[in-house]
């Protein structure tokens, strides 16, 4: 097989992107792209669902339907979608703002209900597309335009939430490494059931330069340094305090999704209304 | 066949009236005083082969709703005053998008939790204004259990035809009573599907609207590939800061439903040829309204009620022609302000005198409250007769 490259699914027409310099956005959107060809998926099967911040941008370079909404909304705008047809693919592009912040109600309902759904959360670790304030995902102590002196809050362990929520695919992986970004992709769009994948990314003009990484090609590095393997992760002592993040697939299993429960329940009131009629 | 007459909910009604429309999912969130209609979608929806979801709250039971009316599938969904609050910004996301949809809004008593299962019309204007930016939608309001019924399926019909989300603004009384009724078999009341597009996928643009319409809308899955943003958007669906572009895309909004008012605007006259007291209402209202009039006729004073069905757009020319007709005009609601009797007197005028009965303590009103104003306007006519 050729080598995948996503173009069929790219606007090039809406390019050169608003993404700045360093942005891990790119690498991100590639990498759903090439997913999306190596599943074979037809652009009117798929429906992209964003929200609202520098990710949830994405659509606009996207040539599969799409549904651009409110901030943190994107899942529960999918989930209508995918329950009134569930032959789509449906993908949720957000943020960490908006997906594990505001939206991060949705998120834990979305895991819990397994509603067959994909989320791609392009974690940047602050709000990009307002200036640089603090998330639910901003690292205890970070500078940002709201925490200045750092902040107080610690952040989720996103991809800890989704599993403990119900989800039937976890993984992680930093954009450093776009080839097993793609592969957890499509891994994620794959597996029937809720789906995420946790995409850490540089924000290279607002959270770098506020925290010691001026140049982007030094937050690069941190994520190569930061990201490993759960297998490695699991050997070290302490390894959250020393900033370490695990990678890879976290959580691969099969767990009936809302709309094969849900056809059960439709089966049998329909058999039982059909053997009264007798 | 025999026709048997059931003793039903307005709820009830409210539920089976969609079904009826052809709605095939709900997404929602229990909240007092419309939970049957979540209840009773429940049970029949996978029945008729359609899905029930119960949201993590309201804002993502409109956002569920929206997402599934772009497959195509007549989607609806239930609540009342503080969950009505919440839906308010996925709510413009359907005006924007020009999204079909049915939220049905069960007014009760507020403000906050107020008297969460007693009655209030004191939503009429957050129906209209709640949500930020130029934007307008169509609400309509049932006084009875038959209203309830077919007001439903003209709700989808308008929502279908306009690809707007409509409001069904019913209130506790109407969705809690209970009255005789026969459910309409399949034909007997029109039903009316979007247009879809006849253009190649090529060719498709979801926001290419015609002179004072809608835009054929196709369905997410189907051959057509296509975007729908909450952004401001040119034809394509893709966003647009072109300042000509958010004129034409915000008078469009408006103009579709302006220019097809007559079509939306329904009322409802009892007595008001021969009528010099004219009592507006709305909803349960109407009824204390007829009570009243009916009981001032009994003592020689012509009273007769206009009906207002549709809320919004405001009835105003059909205000102002029986007003005309009267010498004295009360508005009889329950709530404070008189949210329906301030678009009264943007309509009227100084033209006809115009008098407010309110009550907002989470009764009922009673026929005594707007017959005692008929008597105090039927006293000043005759004072000023002499």
């Amino acid at each position: 097989m050729a080598v995948s490259t996503g173009l069929k699914y790219l606007k090039e027409s809406a390019l050169p992107h608003q993404w700045c310099s360093g942005c891990g956005n790119g690498v991100a959107l590639k990498a759903l792209l090439r997913a999306f060809e190596e599943l074979e998926y037809a652009s009117n099967q798929v429906v992209v669902v964003t929200g609202i911040g520098c990710w949830g941008k994405a659509d606009i370079y996207i040539r599969t339907s799409a549904l651009h909404v409110t901030h943190g909304r994107a899942l529960a705008y999918a989930t209508g979608i995918k329950a009134a047809n569930p032959e789509l693919h449906v993908v949720a592009l957000m943020g960490d703002g908006d997906g594990t912040t505001i939206g991060g109600n949705h998120l834990i309902h979305s895991a819990r209900r397994n509603m067959d759904l994909t989320a791609i959360i392009v974690n940047n670790l602050n709000y990009g597309m307002t200036g640089g304030q603090q998330s639910a995902m901003t690292p205890a102590g970070s500078i940002t335009s709201t925490t200045s002196y750092g902040n107080p809050e610690r952040a989720f362990d996103i991809c800890a939430l989704a599993e403990a929520a119900g989800a039937n695919y976890v993984a992680r992986e930093s954009i450093y490494n776009g080839q097993a970004l793609k592969n957890r992709m499509k891994e994620g769009l794959a597996n029937k059931g809720f789906s995420l994948v946790e995409v850490v990314s540089p924000c290279t003009t607002l959270y770098g330069p506020r925290n010691n990484m001026r140049e982007p090609v030094s937050m690069l590095r941190w994520l190569k340094k930061e990201g490993i393997p759960a297998i490695e992760y699991d050997k070290l002592v302490n390894p959250e305090a020393d900033g370490y993040f695990r990678t890879g697939r976290l959580v691969s299993k099969q767990a009936p999704d809302f709309i094969t429960r849900y056809r059960e329940i439709q089966a049998r009131v329909q058999g039982e209304m059909a053997g009264k009629q007798k | 066949m025999e026709k048997v007459a059931k003793l039903v909910q307005g709820n009830e009604a409210i539920a089976e009236g969609a079904f009826y429309a052809g709605a095939r999912f709900y997404a929602g969130y229990p909240i007092t005083p419309s939970s049957e209609i979540a209840d009773i979608s429940s049970r029949r929806l996978p029945k008729l082969g359609g899905i029930y979801m119960q949201m993590e709250d309201e804002i993502a039971s409109i956002a569920a709703v929206i997402g599934a009316s772009l497959t195509g599938t007549k989607s609806f969904t239930a609540t009342s005053g503080p969950g009505f609050s919440l839906m308010q910004e996925n709510l413009g996301v359907a005006i924007m998008g020009e999204v079909p949809c049915v939220l049905v809004e069960v007014q009760r008593s507020g403000p906050s939790t107020g008297l969460a299962t007693r009655p209030g019309q004191s939503d009429y204007m957050q129906i209209r204004w709640g949500r930020h930016g130029d934007q307008t939608l169509i609400a309509l309001a049932p006084a009875s259990v038959a209203e309830c019924f077919s007001l439903t399926v003209q709700a989808f019909n308008l929502s279908e035809k306009f690809r707007t989300p409509v409001v069904l603004a019913a209130d506790e009384i109407v969705g809690h009573m209970r009255e005789n009724f026969i459910f309409p078999k399949p034909g007997d009341l029109p039903v009316i599907d979007r247009e879809k597009p006849t253009v190649t996928p090529a060719e498709y643009l979801p926001f290419n609207f015609g002179i004072d319409g809608a835009a054929p809308l196709a369905s997410f899955g189907s051959e057509y590939t296509f975007h729908v943003t909450t952004t401001m958007h040119g034809e394509n669906g893709y966003a647009s800061t072109d300042p000509a572009n958010a004129t034409r895309r915000i008078t469009h909004l408006h103009r579709k439903l302006e220019a097809n008012r007559d079509e939306i605007v329904l009322t409802k006259s009892y007595d008001t040829e021969v009528c010099d007291v004219l009592i507006i209402a709305a909803g349960a209202v109407t009824r204390t309204a007829r009570a009243a009039a009916l009981e001032a006729r009994k003592s020689g004073i012509k009273a007769g009620v206009l009906q207002l069905i549709t809320i919004w757009p405001f009835p105003d020319k059909e205000v102002m022609a029986a007003s005309v007709k009267a010498k004295k005009v009360i508005v009889a609601e329950m709530n404070y302000a008189g949210q329906l009797a301030g678009e009264v007197l943007k309509a009227i005028g100084n033209s006809v005198e115009l008098r407010k009965v309110n009550t907002f303590n989470g009764e009922v009103m009673y026929p005594q409250a707007v017959l005692q104003e008929i008597q105090r306007a039927s006293d000043s006519l005759a004072a000023g007769a002499k």
